[in-house]
């Protein structure tokens, strides 16, 4: 009887043990997420709080975390009289469109030739394709630019766009997920008459959405921060694009944090926006294409 | 429509798929075409639709020869054991999607998917996705989508297997009826006896590439053209013995023997195998020429009747005895045989002599 009870105390004692060490290890695991919270967030906060400061506020010490008027906006009006910054924007947009679009149909062509024809050295054209991922851009760089500097469009914008209109890395992608599509759907398609442009652009293409999304987004994203290449090769201010951009500015102002600030802000904020929006999306069409093949 | 096959041969690399397949299947019928995996139905099936282009042979859509036509103008239609339908449309885009590639104005298909969907009785769920519905829906809306062009001729590759007992025994009589009701030439591959028995009006039945008999359900399983087909057909597995001829009887390795009337045509010393279905033995009183002398190893209850394990001649043997007739383990008893569901083949070809 009593060795019963005892037996029970020491269960209810070792439970609350347990208990007490899942909370310890949940209070734990939640300081350290926030401490990365504050690592990754609070470079964010001061650029963005900096560009509503005073040059005076900036200037102060101990610096202060806000600004004394969220909606002094007189920074971002004085650098984009400084620098064309809205032009800059113009030229990252069209850019930015140019190369996604034009990656975007490339990529889906040529996922579809990987997946669905059957050509002599298929897999060994796609084998080479893969092994020119291993190329890294630094080298790339120098060839693009005699390239571009022999078709005269060094200075241009079709110069930033034109080395950048198909990935390798997305084709792997989507033709993975295309080869994952039973061939059932392929051949109920066929039978019923539809061609294979028609079959992937009705059923591949609406199948693969949440693929594509990925690879757009993050197409997008690496086109809208590009620096080094449009840096060799545009010379004129006005065929800058924003990081391009932001970077002559920092020579100008000098020592004029708040201005850098708020330009930075106008450079960076669209992709972060469009990451907040689409991270999800991004994830997950990176894990469905990437791991299953 | 009368699908004729002359010939038809296969070749995968070294892998004789098909080999000199030759039959006629008539118009109007569902047609099985059965036999283990790898046996090559598929095979004919995909020849037939164009997916597969043959190595030689022709395939003849009543007189038309159809053996290079490209698949979408051979008037066909297609289910696929894992439905295969258009995830990111709805029940109804699925089924107006073939018209839709024909051009058919969009009322005219609307209209005809409707008279589909209420054919497979989906009418109520044109709105849904196919990933909202169960397995047995998603065949029923993929048998319309190959209705709904009003095919020639109708190609169902495995269709139940990818679906529970229960749903396969509904659909299995839903293709029956749907069939039935369309008139449409059906053809149909499947590695279940029981399905192809239950459903088809005529079985072709194939191994390794191929043809082994081209026949009725029953037919095929009273006659069977060959030891493969009395062994694929029928559940429990039908009886062998191994033996061979002597003195116009059947003797066993052992010395255990039994004489039927038309053993004595057969050549002295000649190996063949003796083949009883289950239900093709019957209780008797005493030993006699014709009968089995067996033992009695063990006995399962089934109802009206026993299933007993019985040997003979040192073979197992499986029989279907009345349950008032009392076996018990251990039993000396004397196995008479009907007529029916008892045949003889060459231990070695398989051939039938009787």
């Amino acid at each position: 009887m009593s060795q019963q009870v005892k037996n029970r105390a020491a269960l209810r004692a070792a439970t609350r043990a347990y208990r007490l060490r899942l909370v310890l290890a949940r209070i734990l695991r939640y300081l350290l997420l926030s401490l990365g919270l504050v690592i990754m967030v609070f470079p964010f906060y001061w650029m963005i709080s900096s560009a509503f400061k005073t040059a005076a506020e900036m200037n102060l010490f101990p610096p202060s975390l806000a600004p004394r008027n969220w909606f002094n906006l007189d920074n971002f009006r004085i650098a984009f009289e400084k620098a064309p910054f809205a032009r800059y924007f113009l030229n990252s947009v069209l850019v930015m469109l140019g190369s996604v679009t034009a990656t975007a149909f490339t990529t889906i062509l040529a996922a579809f030739a990987f997946s669905r024809l059957r050509f002599r050295g298929r897999e060994l054209l796609f084998s080479l394709l893969l092994s020119m991922m291993m190329v890294p851009f630094e080298m790339l760089i120098i060839t693009n630019y005699q390239t571009i500097i022999n078709i005269g469009l060094n200075d241009t914008l079709y110069a930033l766009i034109l080395p950048f209109i198909s990935s390798i890395f997305y084709t792997y992608i989507l033709r993975n997920f295309f080869q994952s599509l039973p061939d059932g759907l392929y051949w109920s398609a066929r039978v019923d008459g539809c061609t294979n442009w028609k079959y992937l652009w009705k059923v591949m293409v609406p199948i693969a959405r949440p693929s594509l999304v990925t690879i757009i987004l993050l197409n997008a994203l690496a086109s809208w921060n590009s620096f080094m290449w449009p840096l060799l090769v545009i010379k004129s201010d006005l065929m800058r694009t924003l990081p391009f951009g932001l970077y002559t500015f920092t020579t100008e102002v000098g020592a004029n944090y708040e201005l850098l600030m708020a330009a930075s802000s106008v450079v960076v904020l669209p992709m972060v926006l469009l990451f907040l929006f689409a991270r999800k999306q991004i994830v997950r069409g990176v894990a469905r294409g990437g791991i299953k093949g | 429509m009368q699908v004729r096959m002359e010939g038809l041969t296969k070749h995968f690399g070294a892998t004789r798929a098909v080999q000199d397949f030759t039959v006629t299947l008539a118009s109007g019928e569902l047609v099985c075409l059965l036999g283990p995996s790898g046996c090559g139905k598929s095979t004919v099936l995909n020849m037939l639709s164009g997916i597969v282009p043959v190595t030689a042979g022709k395939i003849y859509f009543d007189e038309e020869d159809v053996t290079n036509l490209p698949p979408e103008q051979r008037g066909i239609g297609l289910v696929f054991q894992n439905y295969a339908l258009y995830p990111h449309m709805t029940v109804m885009g699925n089924i107006t999607f073939p018209l839709e590639i024909q051009k058919v104005p969009p009322r005219e298909r609307e209209a005809r998917a409707r008279e589909m969907a209420d054919l497979v009785h989906m009418g109520g769920l044109l709105a849904r996705k196919p990933r909202q519905l169960s397995g047995g829906q998603q065949q029923r809306v993929a048998i319309a989508r190959a209705l709904v062009k009003n095919p020639r001729l109708l190609l169902l590759d495995e269709p139940l297997s990818n679906l529970d007992a229960r749903l396969r025994l509904e659909m299995r009589e839903e293709i029956r009826r749907i069939q039935q009701e369309t008139r449409v030439t059906t053809i149909f591959v499947t590695h279940d006896q029981e399905e192809a028995m239950s459903i088809s009006d005529h079985i072709v039945l194939m191994k390794d590439g191929f043809l082994q008999q081209h026949a009725a359900p029953q037919e095929l399983y009273n006659q069977p053209a060959n030891q493969f087909v009395a062994d694929f057909l029928g559940n429990p597995p039908i009886n062998n013995f191994e033996g061979s001829i002597s003195g116009g009887c059947f003797v066993m390795a052992d010395g255990a023997r039994v004489c039927l009337p038309g053993f004595a045509a057969l050549k002295e010393g000649q190996e063949v195998r003796l083949a009883v279905r289950a239900e093709s033995f019957v209780l008797a009183e005493g030993p006699a020429g014709d009968r089995l002398a067996c033992r009695v190893d063990s006995v399962y209850q089934m109802g009206k009747e026993e299933m007993a394990v019985l040997t003979f001649g040192g073979t197992p043997l499986r029989a279907y005895i009345p349950s008032e007739e009392g076996l018990k383990p251990g039993d000396q008893v004397h196995l008479g045989l009907k007529d029916r569901g008892v045949f003889l083949f060459d231990s070695h070809t398989g051939e039938r002599y009787l």
